[in-house]
């Protein structure tokens, strides 16, 4: 029996204190898929940098086919046939898509000129392999996200890769393109190519891999042929306990109709959609690529200016494609990608929450009232159980599931009447989601309107008491939350 | 031919087509050999000096130190070569500015890709240095008379010709050099993994250190050969004007970086074309040489240059705004 | 662990710069100290740093929100022009004291209609604000020189000397101004709704967005509280110089961006305290008249200028506290 491909034996690596890998061991066969599952903190970032040759570890060794290595550099990595995909693709957008996959070959052979048809030789040659048609000549900034990643693994496979790290690759893509993302992993086990797949979706971990090997504060907890976990041992063994998916309080009877959309559309995105919001609601809104939600989304908050259609709250019409008046009528919307969307990193933690209330804290000429206004901040803080040692630390000093909070936290200060909420748990551990679900019922629970945004059936499933459909741009399917289950729900969406 | 609307290029051409069709019509003398020869020599300076500043463009920095470089530099050669070598033949002038660019072009290259300081910063700080050491170290006098190699230099015709109104016009020989310069930065730009380096980092500079791209290197090496090309602009300009005055250059910067941005580079970096870059200092040249010619006066030059760097600018950038909201 | 009082001092980049110009202080006074000690040097320093000063702070406010105002000479030098033409042609008491309070609204007037011009440019075009204040600056320089036909206005009343020559109580009327104009901004800047707005604008546009904060009207005060502010400096220059002239002060432009890189202002928006532009703008202008004395000629202030500026940037890239972003 040959050797494995890659085998890690006791690696350790500190921060400053911060033990974030401990004596962490497993082995990937030629051809094999290994899943590594952990919580965001577990450590899973911290190995896959080690692999590439990033960081060094500690203690503890890295041996390629029975060879332990000495300190793993990144060229050293690469030329072992090791390949990261980081979850930004690391794509040129002013490039082609050509030059996107072969530039690193070209690279790494040394050559001065360019070989333009050499390159769209590769090109084609590795996305051919994967069974993807792409435009060579197209900027990489013009592609769609799922495009890219597909790039980024013809890029990885341009040169000769042995192993393929994937770093949450399923974050950004619906359903139809998680599965054609499974399809290619399968057609590069067949090619003998290993592929370590991070991720904390569970249902895609268990349906590709091999083996799973599970993260948990450093350490590793479990390790296992995928048939022997399902997504119930797989969260125990993630968290620590069990996370149990509950269907939400039923609605009112008598709740009133809160927020009104009639004859919604904007060319390209979406069209003629109608649908009503009674106070105490959580309505999910879900669909697959090209279904319009994201686009609705952010037209409820004005991000995205629809040519026609009315949104009505309170029995009042709100401006369309203005953030700042769909924030005085009463909406709120906390975005899909708090890094970059929904925080001031550099700025304190108070600050973010506060942001909202600016004018409302404002006396005569501009002049703040800066107590009151830190004062509230720090309530909500407090509300909802934000762990900040120091409210006035930059809010990047905090973890994911605390800074969504925080995000949360500038909206509820602003006692909104509808809150859209565009994928509130992506990229958040198991622990955090399950205690924002439970910050979504408390809203549902004091009367708000609640619109989730979301591809992630369990979340709309114990969440939301109807789901909308879209399709196409447009809305196709009213569905009664608790009246599916988790395959049916799939189904619906994808027929 | 296709012709793509939407890119700058298109609009700087019909606006320069426009231009001379209008000129026309105002003076019909307007199109003949001596304008062009005017016009093409009011070119060759600034040409180089484009394509340096749309070099530094495309990787994603801004330079506004080459002028002082090309300054430094042409006062420099003038001075040295008069001291110490005026037996040197005309090229020796040539590619002792390059050399001395060179020398500078290193200093900015080892602050920005040496300790990693913002491009904007360290060139507004060594333009003040370069300028500040000239003026203060070196000299303020002109230098009236130039070294031989210089003075040869700037005898060197192109074409000579006579009007049929008895005055001349003629192509200086530093034409060929920006022309050089033109198809050897094109050759580095599209021919070169060196040259697509530099459009990656201008892409991506964390993609471009993940795929191996040695970033401090393809840097440094693009603020020496920015050096390279402001010396040798100097040395011509001092050259054809048969004078160094070493207050030139200076205040030329953002014109220029104007010119090249009206191209179509981006002062985000990862886009710039060498044709676009042409027709925008065309388009400059055009305004500064033919406003008479139009009928407006001088005194309104600066307005009508103002007033094409916002159109050619705010053109592309309003259509770019209503693109994303319609993108959604 | 405990640090330092000097440590704690130095960790800051605004303590540095105090550090800097306290030895820059002491360093040219132990040149020449008799002359650069006396009264008559600090108060003729005192009356030559507000000009440049002035324009200093309309640029670190354009900063703060990651933009810049290349116009700010321009609209100086255009809103001097438009008052000195009021002054000379408009006849009112003796000594042209109304007369010049008109012009003096006038110049403002001018300075934030131009501000507005840039704003605009910015908040609803979507121009970034280098290439659009680039080409606004040559407009209002090309009105300028259209204006005058490029010669200086002169014969200004007397009253136009009292903003940039005179005392109050002993102080030199423009320090008095500049001292008000950075206390207020800096007042603005930390407590206001729209201090905050541009601070965190600078910090992240995009949140800024998605806050549901008014950006657009954001933006276009900004640029029009610069374009006051240039014409504010464009009175002092005028008043000291007792003419306008559509290229006066073509050197300051450099030296208004200097002065706020090297007072600590992100040029790409988010961090930027008054203090530290303030403390900028005592060493250059220490450096500058320290210099003087020795003989150094005017361009060394340039070459020290960059120098200076170059080494603050190595050592605040070099120190984790200093580090922006």
């Amino acid at each position: 029996m040959s050797e494995p491909l890659v085998t890690l034996s006791g690696v350790t690596k500190t921060y400053a204190g911060i033990t974030a890998l401990s004596e962490v061991g497993f082995s990937i066969a030629a051809g094999e898929a290994v899943c590594l599952a952990g919580e965001n903190g577990s450590g899973k970032s911290t190995l896959n940098k080690i692999l590439a040759g990033v960081e060094r570890p500690d203690r503890g060794t890295i041996a390629f086919s029975g060879q332990v290595q000495g300190p793993l550099s990144p060229r050293a990595s690469t030329e072992a046939g090791i390949k990261v995909i980081f979850q930004d693709f690391s794509l040129f957008p002013n490039l082609t898509v050509a030059e996107n996959i072969a530039f690193s070959a070209e690279l790494g052979e040394g050559v001065r000129l360019v070989r333009r048809a050499k390159m769209r030789d590769l090109a084609r040659a590795t996305l051919d392999r994967i069974g993807v048609d792409i435009p060579l000549d197209a900027a990489g900034e013009t592609l769609s996200v799922a495009h890219k990643q597909l790039v980024a693994i013809a890029r990885a496979l341009a040169t000769e890769a042995r192993l393929i790290i994937m770093d949450e690759p399923t974050t950004a893509l619906t359903e139809r393109e998680v599965r054609g993302l499974l399809t290619i992993i399968r057609r590069l086990k067949a090619d003998g190519v290993a592929v370590l797949f991070v991720s904390h979706k569970l249902a895609e971990v268990l349906e590709v891999c091999e083996q799973v090997v599970v993260l948990r504060n450093g350490q590793k907890v479990a390790e296992g042929p995928a048939q022997d976990f399902d997504a119930a041992s797989l969260t125990r063994h993630m968290t620590g306990r069990d996370v149990a998916a509950e269907p939400p309080a039923p609605l009112r009877a008598d709740a009133p109709v809160l927020l009104q959309v009639q004859g919604l559309s904007k060319a390209g995105a979406f069209d003629q959609v109608d649908f009503t919001l009674r106070a105490g609601e959580v309505l999910g809104i879900s669909g697959l690529l090209g279904s319009g939600r994201t686009a609705l989304a952010k037209a409820l908050f004005g991000l995205v200016a629809p040519e026609t259609g009315t949104i009505t709250l309170d029995g009042r019409q709100v401006t369309r494609g203005d953030p700042v008046a769909a924030a005085a009528a009463g909406i709120g919307y906390v975005p899909e990608d708090r890094l970059t969307e929904g925080l001031f990193l550099t700025q304190s933690i108070v600050q973010n929450i506060a942001i909202g209330r600016l004018d409302s804290h404002a006396r005569a000429g501009g002049v703040l009232n800066l107590t009151g206004l830190l004062a509230e901040a720090r309530d909500w803080l407090a509300r909802l159980k934000v762990k900040a040692p120091n409210p006035d630390a930059p809010v990047r000093s905090l973890s994911g599931g605390n800074q969504q909070r925080v995000v949360l936290a500038r909206w509820m200060a602003r006692s909104p009447r509808v809150l859209v909420l565009n994928g509130p748990s992506v990229g958040v551990d198991v622990g955090s989601k399950a205690e924002i679900h439970g910050i979504i019922a408390e809203l549902a629970a004091h009367g708000l309107g609640v619109i989730v945004i979301s591809d992630d059936l369990p979340e709309l499933l114990s969440t939301c008491h109807r789901i909308l459909v879209m399709k196409g741009g447009r809305m196709v399917e009213d569905i009664a939350g608790g009246s599916l289950n988790e395959t049916e729900l799939a189904h619906r969406l994808a027929s | 031919m296709k012709i793509d609307w939407t890119r700058n290029e298109t609009l700087v051409a019909l606006v320069i087509l426009a231009f001379c069709l209008l000129a026309a019509l105002s003076d019909p003398s307007f199109l003949s050999i001596a304008t062009l020869t005017d016009l093409l020599r009011g070119g060759i300076v600034l040409g180089i000096f484009a394509v340096a500043a749309m070099l530094v463009l495309i990787s994603g920095g801004i330079d506004v130190s080459f002028t002082a470089i090309a300054a430094f530099t042409m006062y420099v050669t003038a001075m040295t070569l008069n001291a110490l070598m005026p037996w040197m033949p005309w090229w020796a002038a040539l590619g002792f500015g390059m050399a001395v660019g060179a020398g500078l072009g290193a200093i900015n290259g080892l602050l920005i890709a040496g300790f990693g300081l913002p491009t904007l910063i360290v060139t507004l700080g060594t333009l003040s240095i370069f300028r500040g050491f000239m003026l203060t170290f070196i000299g303020q006098k002109q230098i009236t008379t130039l070294p031989p190699s210089m003075r040869e230099f700037g005898r060197m015709m192109l074409i000579r010709g006579e009007n049929a109104d008895g005055s001349f016009y003629n192509l200086h020989g530093a034409f060929v050099v920006t022309v050089l310069v033109v198809v050897l930065t094109w050759f580095l730009l599209q021919r070169t993994m060196l040259g697509r380096q530099i459009y990656a980092i201008g892409g991506s500079v964390e993609s471009a250190r993940r795929i191996g791209i040695n970033v401090r290197g393809v840097q440094f090496f693009i603020y020496v050969y920015v050096g390279v090309l402001a010396g040798l602009a100097g040395v011509i300009h001092a050259s054809m004007a048969r004078v160094a005055n070493p207050f030139d250059l200076v205040g030329l910067e953002l014109s220029v970086i104007a010119a090249v941005v009206l191209g179509g580079a981006r002062l985000a970096g990862g886009h710039g074309t060498l044709t676009g870059t042409i027709l925008g200092v065309a388009l400059i040249v055009l305004v500064r040489n033919s406003l008479i010619v139009l009928g407006i006066p001088a005194t309104w030059q600066s307005v009508t240059i103002g007033l094409l760097i916002l159109l050619g600018t705010g053109l592309p950038a309003w259509q770019a705004k209503r693109a994303a909201a319609r993108a959604a | 662990m405990t640090q330092s009082p000097v440590q704690r001092l130095v960790s800051s980049p605004e303590g540095r710069l105090a550090v800097i110009a306290v030895a820059v202080f002491v360093l040219m006074a132990a040149l020449s100290p008799d002359r650069f000690l006396s009264l008559q040097n600090l108060t003729s320093m005192a009356f030559q740093f507000p000009e440049f000063a002035i324009l200093a702070l309309a640029m670190t406010l354009t900063m703060l929100t990651g933009g810049i105002d290349l116009s700010v000479v321009g609209v100086a030098n255009l809103s001097a022009i438009v008052a000195a033409l009021i002054m000379t042609r408009l006849t009112g008491s003796s000594d042209g004291t109304v007369v010049f309070l008109v012009a003096l609204c006038a110049a403002l007037a001018v300075g934030m209609a131009a501000g507005l011009f840039n704003g605009l440019l910015v908040a609803k075009l979507g121009l970034p604000a280098i290439l659009a204040t680039l080409g606004s600056g040559l407009i209002f320089t090309g009105f300028a020189i259209a204006l005058t036909g490029g010669s200086a206005v002169m014969g200004l009343p007397a009253a136009a000397a009292w903003i940039g020559n005179s005392t109050i109580l002993g102080i030199p009327t423009p320090l008095i101004l500049f001292a008000l104009l950075a206390v207020g901004l800096s007042l603005v800047l930390t407590r206001t709704a729209f201090g905050v707005k541009v601070r965190m604008f600078g910090a992240n546009p995009l949140a800024a967005r998605f806050a549901a904060v008014n950006i657009d009207a954001m933006l276009i005060k900004v640029y029009v509280a610069s374009g006051g502010l240039a014409a504010m400096a464009g009175m002092v220059v005028m008043s000291r110089a007792n003419s306008a002239k559509a290229d006066y002060g073509s050197s300051y432009l450099l030296l208004a961006v200097l002065i706020a890189i090297l007072g600590g202002v992100n040029p790409y928006g988010g961090y930027g305290k008054i203090i530290g532009v303030v403390l900028a703008v005592l060493s250059m202008q220490f450096l500058s008249s320290g210099l003087n004395m020795v003989g150094v000629s005017n361009f060394a202030r340039e070459l020290i200028w960059g120098s200076l500026l170059i080494f603050v940037m190595i050592v605040n890239t070099w120190r984790p506290a200093g580090r922006r972003n």
